[in-house]
């Protein structure tokens, strides 16, 4: 007679309460989720949904007692979890449950080689011997497939590469052949190649082992290529939960319906006739190169190429996508065109004068014309400020009158959907999404014909992220901006670029129209970073929904 | 270059090139200033021999040089420092080595182990507080810590002699040996040591309230990163996490300001060793200034540049040690 096994993990109305003063009472509010050996299970929801501290309390780390669990029921292989010691969850955190994190430079101990911090868990856990413990750990290192196991053994976090590091972080929580692996967001800070190489392998690992799979993420992509089944949490609510086809493709709770309809699908926008529109921004055979650190008695220090030969063009109106890898000098292309970095070759014209040649009185005028918007909100707005001062300081500073530029600050916050209450507010009182219209407003006020933005929308959830991109495709219509808009997230690249440039390693690859780039890559860098993208196959369905 | 070193040694062989334009400026600028400031070594002298007449002094001045232009003394001096040779001090009647080096021994003795046990005591009272934040261990630590930071070593020096000396007797009041005692051997070691305790005590504490409140902010930023998050996970004890995720990343900054520091702790110890009536450096210099010789205060500038130089030497090869992104290059 076979009995069937109970659920590698069951929770039954999970509830966890947030100290008081927080925005809500309970950060998650009955959370009902099974998950059985085998399975894969995405846990999904935008920042401050409740899906880390889901995790947290699991594993039974919550920072309590400010933040604990206060209902509920954490099954662990039919064995409730809730009220056991101290000392008997340390048994079964990175034995039998274990944890995969977001950053793997940061989830790392920066003094300790690979080899000890994978060897620490099998000192804490079992009683084998030393060298027994070196062999076990260098099969795993095998197993993540890191190149030269013995190399890296004895390597420190800072020596190897980020794709790398997060293979540790595998190693080292699947070491025990844990039944319940709990992985927070793994791929997010990872380049889109690494990102479908990690998926790939935890899928792998996964099946081999038959533990169970709490994947937590923000990522429709990432769930689309992992998946088996989908719980998705609004504001601590399980909201919707299924397999990943019924989710992904027929959602129906219009939270899920309104996420799914954010994501950017992967059809570039129609072919514009070919634009005989002026070119507004040229740079020619651009070239930077990092001195390395060293010193000057040293004599090895080794320059950096960021940035080789690189030309492009920027007609008024158009978004040109510089498209690429962490590494690739995309930042710093950004950072050259609006001369916040010098650079060693080249020039840049900005409506026929050159931007790189222009004396720093001249730059000052000619600052007013190309502006930025940068990746971070929340870093790049001084918190000491008001908004209103924020926006209207950049023309003060080129001359305006004080009063009138504080008056135009307040239309350029309609302009970018903000109330113009928010005048008098501070950074700190907005929401991510808010603080990027800010961003924005701010960029506007000079009444540029150039915005330079920096991965924009990165930091932001995805259906933020669908309404900064949209305002930023109407205000290049409405005032025939022509934007330079640097990312990673091809995604975000194909919804909002006319033409790209696909950079590696510091020189374009390939250029064209997006809509061809993705339709037919020529280069193979290109054609491997199309085929990475988390959920190619899968076309969000187009949802009629008003959130978007 | 076709010598090959290990990189230590090319490394400690650069520091070394770089630390001599360092201490000639110094000296440079040392000297300038004294001469900057009114008074030489002969009014000091005629001073106490309560007067003399104009051309006595004039002969003086010439005999010492000290008639020629302030360059042209500079250049003389420095050439001589250039062989290691300080000149003589006419208040000691000794050439100046001869004075720094009876002198030396003590103040290191005073700084090294002031500066060990500020160290010890700090790192240790603040990994404490910042595992017990907030709580009532905490608040006294941290409360102690203010007190000591807070208090004067010129004050809590007399204090300490007040109690220990005067009142209770237990401590010799000044000096670093019992003088015409002749103690040989381990009576000799254990005698300097009595004569140790509250100079050290006085001069330790403001600094082991320096490097307790450190550790204790820097303990708890470590305490909350993702690698010791890592490791809970892992199913490690809390005392685990800190001997061997937390200590080590904690102690950079500390170590950063121990190095920092060093050249304060030789300014502190005059103070201290003024009022214990230490034969030591600190002493030394505060009397060459008030007598005005030059050559002797001269020299201790040129030794005290010399041992912060090489003492921050030793703190970047031991902050290169426990970090091991850091490569010495």
């Amino acid at each position: 007679m076979t009995q069937t096994p109970p659920p590698v993990l069951d929770l039954c109305k999970l509830e966890i309460s947030l100290p008081k003063g927080a925005d809500r009472p309970y950060a998650l509010e009955g959370l009902d989720l099974t998950i059985n050996a085998g399975e894969i299970v995405c846990l999904v929801g935008e920042s401050g949904s409740g899906k880390s501290l889901c995790a947290g309390a699991i594993m039974g780390l919550l920072p309590e007692p400010h933040v604990r669990v206060t209902g509920g029921a954490i099954r662990f292989m039919g064995e409730e979890l809730r009220g056991k010691s101290d000392a008997e969850m340390r048994k079964l955190r990175g034995a039998d449950i274990s944890m995969i994190f977001q950053e793997p430079m940061t989830a790392l101990n920066p003094q300790k080689t690979v080899g000890w911090q994978i060897d620490e868990v099998l000192r804490l856990h079992t009683k084998m011997t030393k060298a027994e413990r070196k062999a076990r750990a260098l099969e795993m290192l095998e197993r993540v497939h890191i190149p030269e196991p013995s190399s890296a053994y004895n390597a420190y976090p800072h020596q190897i590469s980020g794709g790398q590091r997060q293979r540790v972080m595998i190693a080292m929580s699947l070491v025990l052949s844990p039944k319940l692996i709990i992985a927070d967001e793994p791929t997010t800070a990872l380049d889109v190649t690494t990102q479908l190489q990690i998926l790939k392998l935890i899928r792998e690992l996964q099946e081999e082992e038959g533990a169970g799979v709490l994947f937590i993420t923000h990522d429709f992509g990432v769930v689309a290529e992992i998946a088996d089944k989908v719980a998705v949490l609004c504001r601590g609510e399980l909201v919707e939960s299924g397999t990943t086809d019924a989710v992904l493709n027929r959602p129906q709770h219009p939270y899920t319906r309104a996420l799914i309809g954010a994501v950017p699908a992967l059809t570039p926008p129609p072919v514009k006739a070919a634009s005989d529109a002026p070119v507004v921004l040229q740079g020619t055979g651009l070239k930077k190169t990092f001195a390395a650190r060293g010193g000057l008695l040293s004599g090895k220090r080794k320059a950096v190429t960021a940035v080789k030969d690189l030309t492009f063009e920027l007609r008024q109106g158009e978004t040109l996508g510089v498209v690429g890898e962490s590494g690739s000098g995309k930042t710093t292309v950004s950072r050259i065109v609006t001369r916040l970095l010098e650079c060693d070759h080249g020039s840049v014209e900005l409506d026929g004068t050159d931007l790189l040649a222009a004396t720093p009185k001249e730059l000052r005028a000619l600052r007013q014309h190309i502006q930025m918007v940068f990746q971070d909100p929340m870093a790049s707005l001084n918190p000491r400020k008001r908004v209103v001062d924020l926006i209207a300081q950049g023309p003060i500073v080129h001359g305006a009158d004080p009063k009138k530029a504080r008056e135009d600050a307040k239309r350029l916050l309609e302009l970018v959907e903000l109330s113009p209450a928010a005048a008098n507010r501070f950074p700190h009182e907005f929401s991510g999404g808010q603080r990027q219209r800010i961003g924005i407003a701010r960029a506007l006020a000079m009444e540029p014909k150039v915005i330079v933005a920096d991965e924009p929308v990165s930091a932001l959830d995805v259906s933020v992220q669908a309404q900064v991109l949209k305002l930023l495709a109407d205000l290049r219509d409405r005032l025939n901006l022509s934007l330079l808009f640097v990312t990673h997230d091809l995604r975000v690249a194909a919804q909002l670029c006319d033409r790209i440039i696909v950079m590696q390693k510091g020189e374009i690859v390939e250029s064209g129209l997006t809509a061809e780039v993705f339709a037919n890559p020529q280069h193979p860098y290109t054609q491997n970073l199309l085929s990475s993208i988390p959920g190619r196959d899968w076309t969000p369905p187009s949802l009629h929904t008003d959130a978007a | 270059m076709t010598l090959h070193m290990p990189p230590i040694l090319t490394y400690a062989l650069r520091r070394l090139v770089q630390a001599i334009p360092v201490v000639i400026l110094i000296m440079i600028g040392t000297f300038l200033l004294l001469k900057l400031a009114p008074g030489d070594t002969v009014d000091a002298l005629v001073g106490d021999m309560g007067g003399a007449d104009a051309a006595f002094i004039a002969r003086l001045r010439a005999e010492y040089g000290l008639d020629q232009p302030i360059w042209v003394q500079l250049w003389r001096y420095m050439v001589k420092l250039a062989s290691f040779d300080f000149g003589w001090s006419f208040v000691y009647e000794q050439p100046v080595a001869t004075v720094l080096m009876d002198r030396l021994g003590t103040t290191l003795m005073l700084m090294a182990a002031s500066l060990s046990i500020a160290f010890c005591a700090g790192i240790v009272l603040g990994a404490i507080a910042a595992r017990r934040a907030y709580s009532a261990t905490d608040n006294l630590i941290s409360v102690l810590g203010l007190v000591f930071y807070a208090t004067p070593s010129f004050f809590l020096s007399l204090m300490l002699m007040l109690v220990f000396s005067v009142k209770l007797g237990w401590l010799p009041v000044g000096g670093i040996k019992t003088i015409a005692a002749f103690y040989t051997g381990w009576d000799h070691v254990w005698d300097v040591v009595r004569h140790l305790i509250m100079p050290t005590t006085a001069l330790s504490l403001i600094y082991l309230a320096f490097y307790l409140r450190l550790m204790r902010a820097s303990v708890m930023e470590v305490a909350d990163l993702d690698y010791v998050r890592t490791a809970r996970a892992k199913g490690a004890r809390e005392g685990r996490l800190m001997t061997h995720h937390i200590m080590r990343n904690a102690l950079l900054p500390v170590v950063t300001l121990l190095g920092l520091q060093f050249s304060t702790v030789l300014g502190g110890s005059i103070v201290v060793e003024t009022i214990f009536t230490l034969p030591g450096l600190g002493q030394l210099a505060y009397q060459s200034v008030v007598q005005r010789d030059m050559n002797t205060l001269m020299g201790i500038i040129f030794l005290c540049a010399i041992i912060v130089v090489v003492v921050n030497f030793l703190t970047d090869l031991l902050y290169a040690r426990l970090d091991s992104r850091i490569e010495l290059a």
